[in-house]
């Protein structure tokens, strides 16, 4: 192993001169840059007759207190000395990063982006609405450019996988629903409105939103990663470039598959929540499932289905066009699909919450109750 | 910055077997790196020159074969170990693999702080400053992120990043390859005046003809799963192998020879 590099100071009858000695490389300097700033006092000469060997870091470092203390370097080898050179020349002013602003002014720039960059978002999903519905009307008077293939392999993705998970998450809520319901109402003897609960909460409700926010999670965040991705490789481009519309191509057959997969999804996903809840109720309020079953069919009504079976295309759409539309946006580097897929989530779940608002009122008020 | 005798081994590689599945890519592939040289790696798309790379660097376990760099086994040793001969060598991944959130300067003191915490920020700011002008790139790309630089602009940012420590060796994977005729000869340059300078080995994996005429001291052919030839560009000429003729004597390869030549010609002149 070399020694570790290290410096003397030696004065004479013309000025100070340091020596160096030893490796005066990355690795084996040590100390040393701390060590020269602590240098005080004028230095002429810098000898490195001695050191051992050199490398960039070392000849900064060098150059540097040459530069600063306008001393002269000598005891080079040519190599050695090629080395310094380019190094020295290829000197650089550090830029200063500018100070941040004051804590108020910053809080109020953020606040101001985050709305025009919400606004942005609006104004940008409306047009990519239109686009897609511009789309769909081409394909639609031109059938043969429908993406039949695609669009069935959407329908499995989306909907045929998302069984397990979305049964197995309907039974527990449906269960849990029940059990809340009937320790609450069996303080007045209701117990038996548990049913009602269930049934109407489920699927005027609960089914839908569930789904939505579990094919928010599951697809539209895929689609938002997929086609971001497929920007940042270029494909997208590719596809344009070769006549092929990326709205046809990868947003239409997404949109369609999430709008009717919804449905199904949503009313499957009821249907398991009363399943649940039925069970709770025979369980633990010994109802049986054939009393359980008739009182479903006399309280929940048929309007019910109807607001499940509206409600979950809307839905749909604003899922699939969120994460297509996050996805379109990416541009530059692999954070930005990271950024953009958890966007497309966090604005798809918002968007179903306040469209399911504007439902309940909106049903209420024309007498679904 | 005396150079140890040319004999001097820095990576051996002996028996090598590399698969995928079912797809073998290296069966009993042997290979040298002597110390000081530049030696450029050549073979047919698909013909695994990245995995050897990879194989090297430990990214890749291979299934059989010993590799040793810098006289110490690389498989299957223990992470401390491991760091010790890191230190030690750049790697210049294809498309220079920068770290997407970091600016170029940053991206260049990674290594730096990951192995010497000591040094304080007003000199890892210059290292970085000085490392990406000398890699070629302008001082006011030091701030950059890598989404707004082109091309070979990422590729001498990646650069700039391998050489950060000060390296004794140096793998590039394919250096100028979508670099234009003036970027690609002005990074041969660099790479042949960094290895002069630096003292530096270098493992090149190229599919341009200029950079092995100009700058490989050695050329390393993988074919048939194997590195079927290594030696100078005229001791590979006069092996009878279809794929090495056809390879150095197409017409890019002749190209190549004379563009070398008008180029040596013309040094000559000054």
């Amino acid at each position: 192993m070399n020694e570790p590099a290290t410096f003397e100071r030696i004065d004479s009858g013309g000025g100070a001169a340091l020596c160096f000695s030893g490796d005066l490389s990355l690795a084996r300097i040590g100390d040393l840059p701390k060590r020269l700033e602590a240098v005080q006092g004028p230095v002429s000469r810098i000898d490195l007759h001695q050191i051992e060997r050199i490398d960039t870091v070392g000849a900064w470092l060098v150059h540097r207190f040459a530069r600063d203390h306008g001393a002269e370097i000598v005891g080079l080898q040519p190599d050695e000395a090629h080395l310094l050179e380019q190094v020295a020349a290829a000197e650089c002013p550090v830029e200063k990063p500018r100070p941040q602003a004051g804590l108020i002014p910053r809080v109020l720039g953020e606040v101001g982006e985050a709305v025009v960059t919400a606004g942005k978002t609006l104004y940008g999903l409306l047009g990519f609405l239109g686009a897609t519905l511009i789309a769909f009307w081409n394909v639609a008077t031109h059938p043969s450019r429908f993406r039949f293939n695609a669009t069935v392999h959407r329908f499995e993705i989306v909907g045929v996988t998302a069984l397990g998970i979305i049964g197995l998450m309907s039974f527990l809520i449906g269960i849990v629903i029940a059990q809340q319901g009937a320790v609450q109402l069996r303080q007045f003897g209701a117990e038996i409105y548990t049913i009602n609960l269930v049934g109407r909460i489920t699927l005027r409700e609960l089914g839908v939103l569930m789904t939505a926010i579990m094919v928010a999670g599951r697809s539209g965040s895929a689609f938002a990663a997929q086609i971001g991705t497929m920007k940042l490789t270029e494909e997208v481009d590719a596809m344009r470039t070769i006549g092929v519309s990326p709205l046809e191509a990868l947003v239409l057959p997404r949109t369609i598959a999430v709008v009717l997969m919804m449905p199904l999804l949503a009313f499957y996903s009821s249907l398991i929540g009363i399943i649940g809840g039925g069970l709770l109720c025979w369980i633990a309020l010994d109802i049986p499932p054939i009393t359980f079953i008739m009182k479903i069919r006399e309280v929940v009504p048929m309007t019910d289905l109807w607001i499940c079976l509206i409600k979950a295309p809307v839905f749909g759409i604003i899922i699939a066009l969120a994460g297509c539309f996050q996805g379109m946006q990416v541009e530059g580097d692999a954070e930005q699909v990271g950024h953009r897929t958890t966007t497309a989530v966090v604005q798809a779940i918002f968007l179903v919450i306040v469209l399911d608002a504007f439902f309940a009122v909106f049903f209420s008020g024309i007498g679904w109750k | 910055m005396s150079r140890p005798p040319k004999s001097d081994t820095i990576i051996k590689v002996r028996g090598l077997r590399n698969a995928f599945g079912d797809a073998v890519v290296h069966d009993g592939l042997d290979l040298d790196v002597r110390r000081g040289e530049i030696l450029g790696v050549v073979g047919g798309s698909g013909t695994g020159k990245s995995v050897l790379m990879r194989s090297i660097i430990g990214l890749q376990t291979p299934v059989e074969g010993q590799i040793e760099v810098f006289g110490e086994t690389t498989i299957g040793r223990d992470e401390t170990e491991a760091m010790d001969v890191r230190k030690r060598w750049g790697i210049l991944f294809q498309g220079g693999a920068l770290f997407s959130t970091l600016t170029v300067a940053e991206n260049v003191q990674v290594p730096l702080k990951e192995f010497y915490p000591q040094l304080d920020q007003q000199l890892l700011d210059e290292i970085a400053g000085y490392k990406v002008v000398m890699s070629g790139l302008p001082a006011d790309a030091s701030p950059k992120y890598p989404a707004e630089l082109s091309g070979g602009m990422k590729k001498r940012a990646g650069l700039a990043r391998a050489l950060a420590l000060d390296p004794e060796l140096l793998f590039l994977d394919e250096p100028t390859a979508g670099l234009d005729p003036i970027g690609a000869a002005a990074f041969d340059d660099l790479t042949a005046s960094l290895q002069k300078t630096l003292g530096l080995t270098v493992f090149l994996i190229t599919h341009d003809l200029d950079t092995l005429y100009a700058i490989c001291d050695r050329v390393a052919v993988l074919a048939d799963k194997k590195v079927i030839a290594v030696g100078t560009i005229p001791e590979l000429l006069a092996l009878d192998h279809p794929w090495i003729q056809e390879y150095f004597n197409g017409p890019r390869g002749r190209a190549a020879v004379a563009s070398t030549t008008r180029h040596a010609a013309r040094e000559d002149q000054v």
